[in-house]
This record gives C-alpha cells, sequence and structure tokens, in this order.
C-alpha cells in the first residue's frame, strides 16, 4: 500500500529551506525502496492558494492555512499496512527533530500512483 | 444455558475470527450477525451445538463467502478474501474445525493509537464486548448519532488506512500493551451503565479475557486484580441511598470470593513483575482492605506510582496518604501543588482535610464546590450531609 508523508516544517525566517542540502540521515532513508518518491516545496510565502467562492474562482496570496508551520515536503512510501508507514514517519521525525514538526500519514487511493 | 448470555460470550471471539478471514470489521459484522440470527432461530428447535463458537464461526464463514460470491464489488473490497477463495474453492468449514482465538488481535486493533481514545473504547466495547451501538451511547451518555458516527468513522480508518489486524512485535507490546489496558481500565471507570449495561462488569470481562489471553503479561494480570479488588466493595458502597466510606462500610458485604481471586493475580503479577503501574495500584487497594491501614506502606506505594505516572490524581491519593502520617496540613500542602479543578474528588478531598484541620469556612467551599461537581444522587447526600455538619 502507499502511504503519502506529509512533512511539516517550522515557520522562520531563514533562507528558503528547498536551497538547504538534504540532510545525510534523511538522504539515506530517501533512497531506499520502499520510498517511491519524494517532493521539497519553497516556502510557504511562494504559495498560491485557488479556492472556489460563490461561484467565482480566488486566488489568494500564501498557503491555504497560515499558521506557524507549513508544509515543506511530502514523502511516498510503500508499506504493508499503517505501521509500516508510520514507523518511516518516525524515523524521519527523530532525524530532523527541529526542523520536522509534524508529519501527517495518509493513505494513497487506488493502487497506481502516476508521475513522481 | 441462557441464549443470551451464550451470544455475548461468544461474540467477541466469532467476530475476531471473521475479521481476521474477511479482512474487514464491517462484513464480519454483518456476517456475525447473520449467524447469530440463525443461531437464534435453530437452536431453541435443535437445541444449542457442542461448540457454539465452532457453529457460529463455520455458519458466518460460509453465508460470507456466498455473499461474496453473489456481489463482485464486495470481493474487491476484500482482496485477501479473493486471494483465499482462488486458492481454496471449496473448503467448507463446520463447527468441529479448529477456529484460532484471534481475540488478541482484534483488541490491539481497536485500540491502535492512530485512533481516537473515544473511539478506541466504543470499538472495544462494541467489537469484544458485543455491545449494541445503542448500549453504548447510553452508557457514555452521547446521542445514538454520534456514537454510530464514531465507531463507523474508525471502521472506516481502520480500512482506508490499512491499520494492520495483529498482535504487535515484542519490541511494540510493552506501549501497545499499556494502550490496550488503560482502555478497559477506562471502560471499568467511567459510563454510567443503565439498564442491563454494567461498565464495570465490562471492563473485568475485558480484563479477564486479557488475563487469559496473555498469562505471562504481568500488567494484564494485575489490571484484571485491581479491578476485581475495587470491585468486590461494590455492594457495601452505597447504604439507603447514602455514600458509605470504606471505614464505615460493612465488610461482610465485600465479595471475598472476588478479593481471593484478585490477590492471587497480584500474586502472580508481582511474581513476575513488581514495578508495572497497575501492580503498584492493585497492591494499594489490596492495601487499603486491611484493618488498620498500613499507611506508610500506602504513602510509599503512592510515592512509587506518582514518580512512574506524573499524574495529578495519583499525587492527590498521596497527599491522602500523607494527611494520614503527618496530618492533614501536610496533605493539604501537597494539594496546593496540584491543578486539578474540574475534578470533584479534589474538593471533596480537599475539603476533607480543611474539615480535619478546623478550617470550617474553607471546607465548606470545597464542599460546595464538590457537590457542583458531583455526579450521583449517594454523592450528593454525602457531600450536603457533610455541609451540614459544617453549619453553625
Amino acid at each position: 500500500m502507499q502511504y503519502a508523508l506529509l512533512i511539516y516544517n517550522p515557520d522562520d525566517d531563514v533562507a528558503d529551506q528547498a536551497q538547504r542540502p538534504i540532510d545525510p540521515g534523511i538522504a539515506a532513508v530517501l533512497a531506499r525502496r520502499d520510498v517511491t518518491g519524494w517532493i521539497r516545496l519553497h516556502a510557504p510565502g511562494s504559495a498560491t492558494t485557488v479556492s472556489h467562492q460563490e461561484d467565482r474562482m480566488l486566488l489568494t496570496d500564501g498557503p491555504f492555512v497560515d499558521s506557524k508551520e507549513f508544509l515543506g515536503g511530502l514523502v511516498l512510501v510503500e508499506a504493508d499496512n499503517l505501521d509500516g508507514a508510520l514507523a518511516v514517519a518516525a524515523e524521519l521525525a527523530e532525524l530532523r527533530p527541529g526542523r520536522v514538526v509534524a508529519i501527517e500519514v495518509r493513505p494513497v487511493r487506488g493502487e497506481e500512483i502516476s508521475g513522481a | 444455558m441462557a441464549l443470551d448470555t451464550v451470544f455475548r460470550d461468544q461474540w467477541g471471539r466469532v467476530l475476531a475470527t471473521l475479521v481476521g478471514f474477511l479482512g474487514d470489521i464491517e462484513l464480519a459484522e454483518d456476517a456475525a450477525q447473520e449467524a447469530f440470527a440463525i443461531a437464534a432461530e435453530r437452536w431453541p428447535r435443535d437445541g444449542e451445538p457442542a461448540s457454539p463458537a465452532g457453529w457460529l464461526i463455520a455458519t458466518a464463514r460460509n453465508r460470507a463467502i456466498d455473499r461474496i460470491r453473489r456481489q463482485r464489488a464486495l470481493a474487491d473490497k476484500t482482496r485477501l478474501l479473493a486471494r483465499e477463495l482462488a486458492s481454496r474453492p471449496e473448503e467448507t468449514m463446520n463447527e468441529t474445525t479448529t477456529f484460532r482465538d484471534e481475540r488478541l488481535e482484534l483488541i490491539f486493533t481497536c485500540c491502535h493509537p492512530a485512533l481516537a481514545l473515544d473511539a478506541q473504547v466504543a470499538l472495544t466495547l462494541r467489537a469484544l464486548g458485543g455491545l449494541s451501538t445503542e448500549e453504548i451511547a447510553r452508557a457514555f451518555l452521547v446521542p445514538f448519532e454520534t456514537m454510530s458516527k464514531r465507531l463507523t468513522r474508525a471502521k472506516h480508518k481502520i480500512r482506508d488506512a490499512a491499520i494492520p489486524f495483529a498482535v504487535p512485535p515484542a519490541y511494540q507490546l510493552p506501549d501497545r500493551l499499556a494502550a490496550v489496558l488503560a482502555v478497559v481500565y477506562l471502560i471499568f471507570n467511567e459510563g454510567w451503565g443503565g439498564g442491563r449495561i454494567d461498565l464495570a462488569a465490562e471492563g473485568i470481562r475485558l480484563g479477564r479475557a486479557l488475563a487469559e489471553l496473555l498469562p505471562d503479561e504481568s500488567e494484564a494480570l494485575a489490571l484484571l486484580a485491581l479491578m476485581l479488588l475495587n470491585d468486590a466493595r461494590r455492594d457495601a458502597r452505597v447504604r439507603d441511598g447514602q455514600l458509605v466510606l470504606l471505614d464505615d462500610q460493612d465488610r461482610s458485604l465485600w465479595d471475598w470470593q472476588q478479593i481471593a481471586e484478585g490477590r492471587q493475580l497480584l500474586q502472580r503479577a508481582i511474581a513476575r513483575r513488581t514495578t508495572g503501574q497497575y501492580a503498584v495500584q492493585a497492591a494499594i487497594a489490596d492495601l487499603h482492605l486491611h484493618q488498620p491501614r498500613d499507611w506508610h506502606q500506602i504513602a510509599a506505594l503512592y510515592d512509587v506510582l506518582a514518580q512512574q505516572t506524573s499524574s495529578a490524581v495519583v499525587e492527590m491519593n498521596r497527599a491522602i496518604a500523607v494527611a494520614e502520617l503527618d496530618g492533614p496540613d501536610a496533605g493539604l500542602a501537597v494539594l496546593d501543588q496540584l491543578d486539578l479543578g474540574h475534578y470533584r474528588y479534589y474538593h471533596s478531598t480537599r475539603a476533607d482535610l480543611l474539615r480535619r484541620s478546623g478550617r470550617d469556612t474553607e471546607a465548606r467551599h470545597a464542599y460546595q464546590r464538590a457537590l457542583e461537581l458531583a455526579q450521583t444522587e449517594p454523592e450528593r447526600r454525602f457531600l450536603t450531609g457533610r455541609l451540614v455538619e459544617l453549619d453553625p
């Protein structure tokens, strides 16, 4: 089964986190076979939110949820069940306790994922 | 044996095996319900089978297989079953087949930390206790709709996120077992019952199943011991609608057989491991049954428990022991450090110590606060009585 690990980072005004090199510990995890894909996102300031309000498409500058933490990246993993996916999330969280505030783990629908 | 009793006793066992087979709780529930309905019709007529569980599981399995064959869509939901059917097309089960007891797998699934605590509690009562949604809703004083949604959401999460139907690996077992025991103890302590539902009895039933399935786990044995020792005093707690304090209870009304059983379990638990949280609580519960009470020992054990749990309620109970040894002011000093303003027993405990300290005005306020938070008539009567005593 495929799981998406949504990585949340703390907000700070250090330079765009996408510019940071990937921590070697994290890189090792990302290189494993059970990780089927991953992306790193630019800082939330670069985001634009599209929503549908009263019959119109609305564009908002910034992320959908404006909070002290933001979605920094996404890791796709292959696991037999939720416990397997949670184990990878725990590994990643432990590697970077300051930079990874939380990881949301959600099952991916359907058997096939495209792209990535 | 009354059919009702047999059904309640067998529900968890039957459902667990079906979940293992079908890989889906909702499907398993439907299959189990069908089988129980057929049994309700046939057994009074044909007599109870030699192996009720075997009969029910075999019947449910066969009905489920028929149903899935007829409904392609269901088979797609249970990929596991489809594969199984492909490899063993005509396997018929009968009541003499030995079915593995998979209740442990089921309870660990129901109490998985990925589920919210109230969902764990509701699901455990439904899946292992066999209580209806209506009964669980009533027991926790929530509307039927709310409880129904809670159960459905939990079952869907188990299905969609693929929460495994398994006993956790050894390295995870202590934490996961602690979660299961916490749910069982919560069921024992909380809830109102009403009608034929006695949640304390449900907690004990679940505790017995766990002790039976995990006979080498000290904490499982200790939790059952704790519940049995506390429950043994139930008939002496209320007299003429009034709450009776432990020291004033008619000890002949205590269930001494249950106390003996609890003490035996406690010994078995301690033989394996002396430092578990429930072992310490059970030892304290046992000490409270002795007259006069050994407050030194009780205080010492509360010290241990406080270090293990960092729980304010434990500290509160420790304060009571401290007061017995060093006077009410010493106990109040401990209580003053605690943030338990929402907890009725905090106020009643404070009130008692203030009263014994001669601080009547403050005692009255504390009793009033406790009365506002009281949840049963016997409690209210007791607190009102104390207020009357303090009235100049």
